[in-house]
């Protein structure tokens, strides 16, 4: 009977077979644009394996690696102390941390808006909560209108530890799914403030940063990256545990940090790695 | 077999012929199985709560502390310590102790002296998972008054989900209050003020609403929707709790149409006729005869719309902001319990104790959503009676 | 009650149908301009080539995008759920409709269940898959069969479709006992007459006479398989995956899964916007082709039992 043929085909088809050289990234969503790239690119040159990239954010990734349902996570962030005690505690070695390129955290405001740079107190002032009104930094008269990430991203996570200083965000802000979903908010919001990777910045106005009151405000880019004057800037990393990092999940992540994937790096709007940290 | 035919002799057809013990046995055999089979669904719910309720069990029967209250311990003090005092200070058992090497154990102390130095403060000493604490404000350090704050990542993780209710409510009452008047308004002229061939055409297009997936109303209510309403009333929150109420609502009306207009259709067309000629016009039969009779089956489906609208996921995690704000204000952002869980049970480490208060978030809406149930069904059953009754 | 007299104009009637034909016109315009803004910009982006290209290059990219593997992804889980959702729910039904006493405590519970099951969160089940089937089920199998390696306890297209199945059970079953009590008794009692047993009436007459509404519930089913993506955003729907699923232990891509992540994290929303919209035409063009074929097969069905 045609079920019955129907049944035993579905089940014949299901018997295992493993992959040898599959390899999972799972992790941050201001990677997976260039994990993805990474991956479409490796495999034209590297025919025999498959990558397959996840996003969910940073924390799912670190949670994917203590889990052991990813080879490789990628992450926006610096893994914390408990997350690598746990990890020890697990696999009975420490995890093994890959720098891989660099990133620009971008303060995006409308369009419209006058204001042209802030510096970090006024940003920490802003997003915890304190200032809440454009007018306080120097704007128009109209109540601040936060976006930020959900708290299972790395931006979320470095934002809060480099410019709020550990403090919690305002309840008020607008939690969004993905950096492309923060600047949509803030592109349709004339009062709209908030923070993303820099390779995101489309239809927004992204704001110079000072680290100190008064002192000089830096735009966002390139250069200001590389050479370390632009504050908010942070290392986007490749994490593996020490006993997947052989094969074909070594191949690349070796790979992930030649001239060929640093070019990749460049090509979605990151910034490779100086030389002498690869 | 021989069929010997005399005229007082019944020829067993094949089927009877064939009735031996042994088929009997086998049909009985299955129809316990159907029987079993049945019974899963019972199982089913039961299994949906317990292992739901499972995960979260630490934290409901108060095991679970994160309370920093332990001080560092240095490099050389370990070597002193006894094995019992070393696991419970890093948080482990003394059969996974055994197992570490001294790097290791020296790593692990190091990470937990990192870890407790981060901010010592009042709160760091509170443990965060109690149920005071999720459920009472409290003023955290850095705040000028005492809140009800969400924040479960963080150096002190906050675990109030008082919030999140009040942004679950808030936004399945604007689907409600959106919804019933129209659901229930087009149910009434559907089944019995339209011409019948309107019927014909309007109740497949409302159908047809109904088959749209919520993650495309979602994904039309940021990029659209959100537009539009910002556009008609001029506030600043593009996503709030509005929208994600509207489209909600959008969501719910088919549920709420579909029961109402068939419950107003079972109506013995006896009571709409006696009226009419009685002399009443059709929107008083409608109004004062049909709905009055149809209220059980109109009230089951605003029941079965709360509880669909409250349990509804995309729509709120991709509309409604996502702000957990302790707010009144429609036009403000709301993060609701669902969106919630979706947006962050990626992140947890399984067995965490941000993974298991997740867990108990579900594990409530479970029990808000049975015990609306249950409550809608007894005061269905109660009003039906009562109509019956009345007879 | 007041009675209306003829004289003078009824106001009251004017404006309680206009309120009821504002109400119905409201929720028709409110169809009409969802799905004509899906269409609009949609069809421009659904091509050949979208509905069969995959995500090899350029996934973010209107011109290079594919949405096969997703489509792929979508009827593989809607085609394992739908095998695990029909004989239970049928067996339900069947046990409701021909076996059960209506008013024993034991039927009041099983209707009371299936009830609750209808009215449980879609998080709730995304959360049940995770914790039940991914977890303990998974995590039994691999000590069982594999010795603790990882085989099953993680997202796979097997426990996102016993996720749905669980989910869609109610539906199945409500449409089910509809087609059940739709046969004429008539049909039973001549069987029992003839001399076949209760099992064999319901499997050779009643079960094939029901078969359309059967399909119905089966219908309604795959539509909500395809269209939910709360339990599977857990239990095995991917991203980004670089081939297709070829075993119930694999991950798999997922048009509402993939609408949302990219209405949430596409890099560029003005450049993907049109993908979106594809996508998103892509899947209700999905789901009514899932649908049509059903009320296709199931009117072949009802015509054969009326001439054959």
């Amino acid at each position: 009977m045609k079920l019955t043929s129907l049944i035993l085909s579905t089940v014949m088809a299901t018997t295992v077979a493993v992959r040898a050289s599959d390899i999972t990234v799972k992790g941050s969503d201001t990677m997976v644009i260039l994990g993805q790239k990474w991956a479409e690119t490796y495999m034209k040159s590297h025919a025999g394996t498959t990558v397959q990239v996840t996003g969910g954010g940073s924390g799912t990734g670190i949670a994917a690696l203590q889990n052991g349902t990813t080879d490789i996570c990628n992450s926006s962030r610096s893994m914390k102390p408990a997350e690598r005690a746990a990890f020890l505690q697990k696999f009975g070695v420490g995890v093994r941390e890959y720098k891989t390129c660099l990133d620009a955290l971008s303060v995006y405001v409308h369009k419209s808006n006058p204001i042209e740079k802030l510096s970090f107190s006024q940003l920490e002032g802003i997003f915890t909560g304190k200032i809440t009104n454009w007018k306080d930094v120097g704007g128009s008269d109209a109540p601040i209108s936060l976006y930020g990430r959900e708290n299972s991203s790395g931006t979320y996570e470095f934002f809060k530890e480099h410019v709020l200083n550990k403090k919690d965000f305002a309840p008020a802000t607008k939690t969004m799914p993905g950096t492309a979903a923060v600047i949509q908010g803030v592109a349709k919001d004339a009062a709209g403030i908030g923070y993303g990777g820099i390779a995101y910045g489309e239809g927004v106005k992204a704001l110079k940063v000072s680290k100190a009151d008064g002192g000089s405000a830096i735009e966002p880019k390139e250069a200001t990256v590389l050479d370390g004057t632009y504050p908010i800037s942070r290392y986007l990393f490749n994490y593996v545990s020490p006993a997947k990092d052989t094969g074909a999940v070594a191949d690349y992540l070796t790979w992930c940090l030649s001239d060929e994937g640093q070019a990749v790096v460049k090509d979605v709007g990151y910034f490779p790695l100086p030389k002498n940290l690869r | 077999m021989n069929e010997r035919l005399t005229t007082d002799t019944v020829v067993l057809p094949k089927a009877q012929r064939r009735r031996t013990p042994r088929r009997r046995w086998a049909e009985w055999l299955v129809e316990r199985g159907i029987f079993l089979v049945s019974l899963s669904t019972i199982l089913m719910v039961f299994l949906i709560f317990a292992f739901v309720a499972r995960e979260a069990l630490p934290v409901i029967l108060r095991k679970t502390n994160n309370a920093r209250s332990a001080t560092p311990v240095t490099a050389a003090q370990v070597s002193t310590m006894p094995p019992e005092q070393l696991a419970t200070y890093l948080g482990v058992t003394i059969a996974d102790l055994k197992k570490y090497n001294a790097e290791t154990v020296k790593a692990l102390v190091e990470l937990k002296a990192e870890e407790l130095s981060q901010n010592v403060s009042a709160d760091s000493r509170v443990n965060t998972t109690s149920w005071g604490w999720m459920l009472r404000a409290r003023q955290w350090v850095g705040y000028d008054k005492p809140e009800y704050i969400w924040q479960p990542v963080s150096e002190i993780p906050k675990y109030n989900i008082i919030p999140l209710f009040i942004g679950s409510l808030k936004a399945t009452l604007i689907a409600l209050i959106f919804s019933v008047p129209l659901g229930v308004g087009a149910a009434i002229y559907v089944s019995q003020l339209a011409k019948p061939k309107i019927r014909e055409v309007i109740k497949p297009v409302i159908e047809l609403l109904s088959g749209i997936p919520s993650v495309v109303l979602g994904f039309f209510a940021l990029l659209v929707l959100a537009s539009i309403l910002q556009g008609m009333f001029h506030y600043s929150s593009r996503l709030n709790a509005l929208v994600a109420g509207v489209a909600l609502g959008l969501t719910v009306i088919p549920v709420i149409f579909t029961i109402s207009e068939d419950a107003l259709s079972t109506v013995p067309s006896g009571y709409g006729q006696a009226a009419l000629a009685l002399g009443a016009a059709p929107w008083q039969v409608a109004w004062q005869i049909v709905l009055p009779a149809a209220l059980p089956g109109v009230f089951a489906a605003c029941v079965l719309g709360f509880g669909r609208a409250i349990g509804e996921t995309m729509i709120v995690l991709m509309a409604s902001g996502n702000a957990s704000i302790m707010s009144g204000s429609i036009f403000d952002s709301c993060r609701t319990i669902t969106a919630t869980i979706a947006a962050e049970l990626a992140e947890v480490v399984f067995g965490g104790n941000h993974y298991r208060i997740l867990f108990l978030l579900g594990a409530l809406l479970f029990a808000v959503t049975f015990v609306t149930n249950l409550v809608g069904d007894v005061v269905v059953h109660r009003l039906k009676r009562k109509l019956e009754g009345a007879r | 009650m007041t009675i209306l007299r003829a004289k003078g104009y009824d106001w009251r009637s004017t404006a309680f149908h206009a309120v009821t034909l504002a109400a119905t016109a409201l929720i028709v315009l409110a169809v009409i301009v969802i799905i004509g803004d899906i269409v609009w910009h949609g069809a421009k982006q659904v091509s050949w080539h979208f509905v069969t290209g995959g995500t090899k290059e350029g996934m973010f990219d209107a011109k290079t995008a594919g949405v096969f593997p997703m489509i792929f992804g979508t009827l593989a889980l809607v085609l394992l759920m739908t095998v695990g959702v029909v004989p239970v729910g049928v067996i339900t039904a069947v046990y409701l409709t021909e076996y059960a006493k209506s008013l024993s405590p034991i039927t009041r519970i099983i209707r009371s269940a299936i009830n609750n099951l209808a009215g449980v969160p879609s998080i709730v089940f995304g959360l049940f898959g995770l914790g039940f089937f991914v977890q303990f089920v998974g995590g039994g199998l691999d000590q069982m069969f594999y010795g603790g390696e990882l085989h099953y306890r993680k997202p796979a297209l097997i426990w996102a479709a016993a996720t749905m199945a669980i989910m869609t059970l109610p539906v199945v079953i409500v449409a089910t006992e509809e087609a059940l009590r739709a046969v004429p008794n008539g049909l039973r009692e001549a069987s029992l007459a003839l001399g076949a047993t209760k099992l064999k009436t319901i499997w050779k007459i009643v079960l094939p006479e029901a078969l359309p509404g059967v399909l119905t519930g089966a219908i309604l089913a795959v539509g909500r398989g395809a269209g939910e993506v709360a339990p599977i955003m857990f239990t095995g729907a991917a991203y980004y995956l670089a081939h297709l699923p070829t075993n119930w232990t694999d991950q798999f891509m997922h048009l509402g899964y993939h609408v949302f992540v990219l209405s949430t994290q596409s890099p560029d929303i003005e450049r993907t916007k049109p993908i979106l919209y594809g996508s998103v035409l892509v899947l209700l063009l999905v789901t009514f082709l899932l649908n049509l074929t059903g009320v296709l097969v199931r009117a072949k069905i009802r015509s054969r039992l009326r001439h054959g």
